[in-house]
């Protein structure tokens, strides 16, 4: 395979000799095994000048892998990569960002203690004449490039002083600078808020405009059809089909991810609700929230809708003790309780998935059983301090059949276990604990389809038998499809809660933004 | 057990199933027994004898490395934890003084304290092992509770707990030991007691709370706390159990010695953060297995005799002591990057 450095590609497309190719990119009959595993089987993906070109399928589908060969990070086992019309071959990362494939992770690459044009500039910084970095031209730089983009962040600032979302834009602001023609987006939205994620289309649309073509990577299916020209779909490494994002349906989309008809995405039941569970009283955090005052019903599913920011996650925590209230009374069955750390939110019947799962949740080295039973280690099952291994397998076996975690077996570190999976795996060790108050953060996010409409009608099934519900949530559609009542915060106070036969999403946006 | 795998919607990132697990110390185990051979060949070479079929020199080698790999047994955990213990050399130190001071012979008129002589042999242990207790508490109290991180917390203990040991008698070795108390480092005892406490909290790491709730906190200290473990006060119990075993350590040290000297233990901490990590303990936590700090600690053993048997130089041995530390490292990553990798 001849291949030709990037500076040769540009001068023989200038030259004319080859037609504005109409495809940016022309990946065909790509293979890539890994030990064990054939994680893409034949697979062609091609991207239009000017075009969102969409990557759909379940967590090991196979998108990831493809995404890593075109930024450079795999090399594929056998197949041709063209980029305008040439074949080309990448090694590294590096490699690729040269050719103009610019990659913008998931997982925030910047470094946090530098600015933001430090960052932007890296390994590139203009420098003077002894090899000085220029740190006016570099901040001008920056803004310059900011302004095309629109996007309203000081160059001078520190990026850990940023949120997320800003933190986002600055990633991709970086790719644009590299002067990337193909750009890939790994579930970009999936920590930003409704209007964060407005800003990013935007974004994007200028980006499109200016004939840049676009790689997006995404779980969440309006977003497809907001953004995306085409979409491809992957199933178990292999490429199921790509269509026009005009011509299908969100029902087509699944069906294409999944193999199967996901009959109900949110099949909650009605369920008859019982007793006050839990009530909470003008509880408050300085400095985060003050002010929430709800009951939650056994059986019932409240939902917290907000912004990200707006403190829905803050008062979970306050409510199981990682961060004890400064003032405001929590009521367990009707009996007054000081929460002060989670042992005693626990000792109380409440259980709580928080929102990070590699950051709060997951011990990614420890196996499966190990993540499993660590919660319920504080509720017996040892004697003089000897756990009792054979008791715990049998109900971790038990979880791991009840919640279909797919795992080999009970010894598998969680790391090498996918995002619904370890997701799974989180909410098993707290359904072991048996939980009267169950509080759920974002309890579906970053999953796939199948894993997420499994969760979903777990957290049903939970609250007909009684279990008390609070579940954070980010996605509008699960909020209103799962809720019974809606609670919505706004910078730290409650707006309203609204209940489910009034709740539409005009109405909770409203209040997530009043 | 795979068949309750969904069948609904397979995917191709399920690892191979039920692929045998070899226990992680396999190849260390193999590292040292290669060692051992090659040692055992160049000794025929060039000493023209047999280095494993001595056992005076087998017994020489596991005895200097007891000491230590109490002290591995007692770091590893420290690290499993996601921390370190610097300290432990220092508190042997001060460990042999207060414990020598309080089992000198009945009668001694120059006793450090003329009238506590000739004391049963439980006082002396009783004595260091409280004060390894209480220098692992201070350690763990300013880790857990003022988030320092635990190379300042302890290195600053490593400063001290040696400034104890040299305040004590101003330097002054302290001899004249009782024979009841001696008697602990006599014969094969220091291997014994390094095997029973090694033995003893392999089980408790493996099996009991103690032991989950160390991974745990090695292995995500947050989750960990949202699962409704008291972080702290586990940090605090497991820094009590390394300086515990810190004490230990200096009492065997002493009462083999049979004298009291402040000097002593000085570099112990890194030998035996060495045993733990060529044994395989991560530092980065979460990771390890007290069979293979044992394994660490003999791997140490054979390479100081096996030099010594060779008659290399002291200064070549700790360059390729240095060495060979740094290997084990690398090659813990290499596993590592494997295990995330693909």
């Amino acid at each position: 395979m001849a291949t030709i450095s990037p500076s040769t590609a540009e001068i023989v497309r200038q030259s004319g000799a080859v037609p504005g190719a109409e495809y940016l990119l022309e990946v065909a009959n790509v293979r890539k095994a890994f030990p064990g595993v054939l994680a893409l089987d034949d697979v062609s993906f091609r991207l239009k000048r000017g075009h969102v070109h969409a990557l759909m399928g379940e967590n090991g589908a196979g998108k990831s892998t493809l995404m890593k060969i075109i930024a450079g990070v795999y090399t594929p086992d056998s197949g041709s990569f063209k980029l305008k019309g040439q074949e080309i071959k990448l090694t590294s990362p590096l490699d690729a960002l040269r050719y103009g494939i610019a990659m913008i992770h998931q997982e925030l690459n910047l470094m946090n203690p530098m600015t933001v044009a430090e960052n932007v500039w890296i390994r590139r910084e203009p420098l003077n004449a002894l090899g000085f970095v220029r740190h006016d031209e570099m901040r001008w730089r920056t803004q310059a490039l900011f302004e095309r983009l629109d996007i309203p962040i000081d160059p001078g600032v520190e990026v850990r002083d940023l949120s997320v979302a800003n933190r986002q834009m600055i990633e991709i602001a970086k790719a644009v600078s590299y002067d990337s023609e193909v750009l890939i987006m790994d579930e970009p939205t999936s920590a930003l808020t409704e209007r964060e994620v407005e800003h990013l289309f935007k974004i994007i649309r200028t980006l499109k405009a200016q004939g840049k073509g676009i790689v997006y990577i995404t779980h969440k299916m309006n977003e497809l059809f907001e953004i995306a020209d085409e979409v491809s779909v992957f199933r178990d490494g292999r490429f199921v089909g790509e269509h026009a994002a005009a011509d299908v349906t969100r029902d087509d989309i699944i069906r294409l991810m999944l193999g199967r008809e996901i009959t109900q995405m949110f099949p909650k039941e009605t369920v008859p609700i019982g007793d006050v569970a839990l009530s909470v009283r003008n509880l408050s955090l300085a400095g985060r929230f003050r002010d929430i005052s709800f009951d939650l019903r056994k059986g019932e599913i409240l939902g917290f809708a907000g912004l990200v920011g707006s403190g829905r996650s803050n008062v979970a925590e306050t409510l199981f003790g990682v961060t004890p209230a400064t003032s405001g009374t929590i009521a367990i069955d009707g009996r007054e309780i000081a929460i002060r750390n989670p042992g005693t939110a626990m000792d109380a019947g409440m259980a709580f998935l928080t929102e990070d799962r590699k950051e709060s949740g997951c011990f990614l080295l420890l196996d499966v059983m190990a993540n499993m039973q660590i919660a319920l280690l504080r509720h017996g099952h040892a004697r003089v301090g000897f756990v009792k291994e054979r008791e715990i397998e049998a109900l971790c076996q038990q979880q791991k059949a009840r919640l279909r975690v797919r795992t080999p077996d009970l010894e598998e570190p969680v790391l090498n276990l996918s995002g619904g999976n370890q997701q799974k795996v989180l909410i098993a060790r707290w359904l072991m604990t048996k939980p009267r108050i169950l509080i759920l953060d974002e309890p579906t996010r970053g999953i796939d389809v199948g894993a997420k409409a499994e969760i979903h009608k777990l957290i049903s099934e939970l609250a007909g038998q009684g279990v008390a519900v609070m579940m954070i949530s980010s996605e509008m559609p699960e909020v209103l499809g799962m809720s019974d009542r809606i609670l919505v915060m706004h910078e730290g106070r409650m707006t309203g809660i609204v209940d489910r036969k009034d709740a539409n999403q005009v109405k909770i946006m409203e209040l997530a933004s009043q | 057990m795979a068949t309750d795998i969904s069948t609904a919607a397979p995917t191709s990132e399920l690892p191979s199933a039920g692929r045998r697990r070899l226990p992680p110390e396999l190849s260390i185990l193999g590292v040292m027994i290669g060692m051992m051979l090659l040692f055992e060949i160049l000794g025929w070479i060039f000493v023209g004898q047999s280095f494993i079929m001595n056992p005076l020199r087998l017994k020489i080698m596991i005895l200097q490395e007891a000491e230590i790999g109490i002290i591995a047994v007692g770091v590893t955990q420290a690290i499993i934890m996601g921390g370190i213990d610097l300290s432990s050399g220092s508190v042997v130190g001060m460990t042999a003084m207060i414990a020598a001071s309080l089992a000198q012979t009945e009668g001694f008129t120059h006793a450090i304290y003329p009238n506590l002589t000739g004391l049963n042999p439980i006082f002396p242990v009783a004595a260091g092992l409280i004060c390894g207790l209480m220098v692992g508490f201070i350690n763990g109290w300013f880790i857990a509770y003022t988030k320092i991180p635990p190379f300042i917390a302890t290195l600053g203990m490593m400063v001290s707990a040696r400034g104890v040991a040299d305040w004590y008698t101003n330097g002054q070795p302290i001899g004249n030991l009782e024979d009841s108390f001696a008697a602990i480092g006599a014969g094969w005892w220091p291997v014994i007691i390094f095997l029973a406490v090694a033995f003893i909290f392999h089980i408790a790491l493996r099996y009991t709370r103690y032991g989950k709730f160390t991974y745990a906190i090695g292995a995500n200290p947050l989750a960990a706390r949202v699962s409704g473990i008291n972080v702290e006060r586990h940090i605090v119990l497991v820094y009590m159990m390394a300086g515990l075993l810190s004490g230990l350590s200096g009492i065997v040290h002493t009462a083999r010695a049979i004298s009291g000297q402040a000097g002593v233990g000085m570099g112990f901490e890194l030998d035996a953060i060495a045993a733990a990590v060529i044994g395989g303990t991560s530092l980065s936590g979460g990771v390890g297995r007290l069979t293979g700090t044992v394994i660490g600690a003999v791997i140490l053993g054979i390479l100081t005799s096996g030099f010594t048997f060779l008659n290399v130089d002291a200064h070549y041995q700790e360059i390729i002591k240095g060495g060979v530390i740094i290997a084990a490292v690398v090659a813990d990553q290499y596993r590592q990057r494997r295990r995330k990798g693909a």
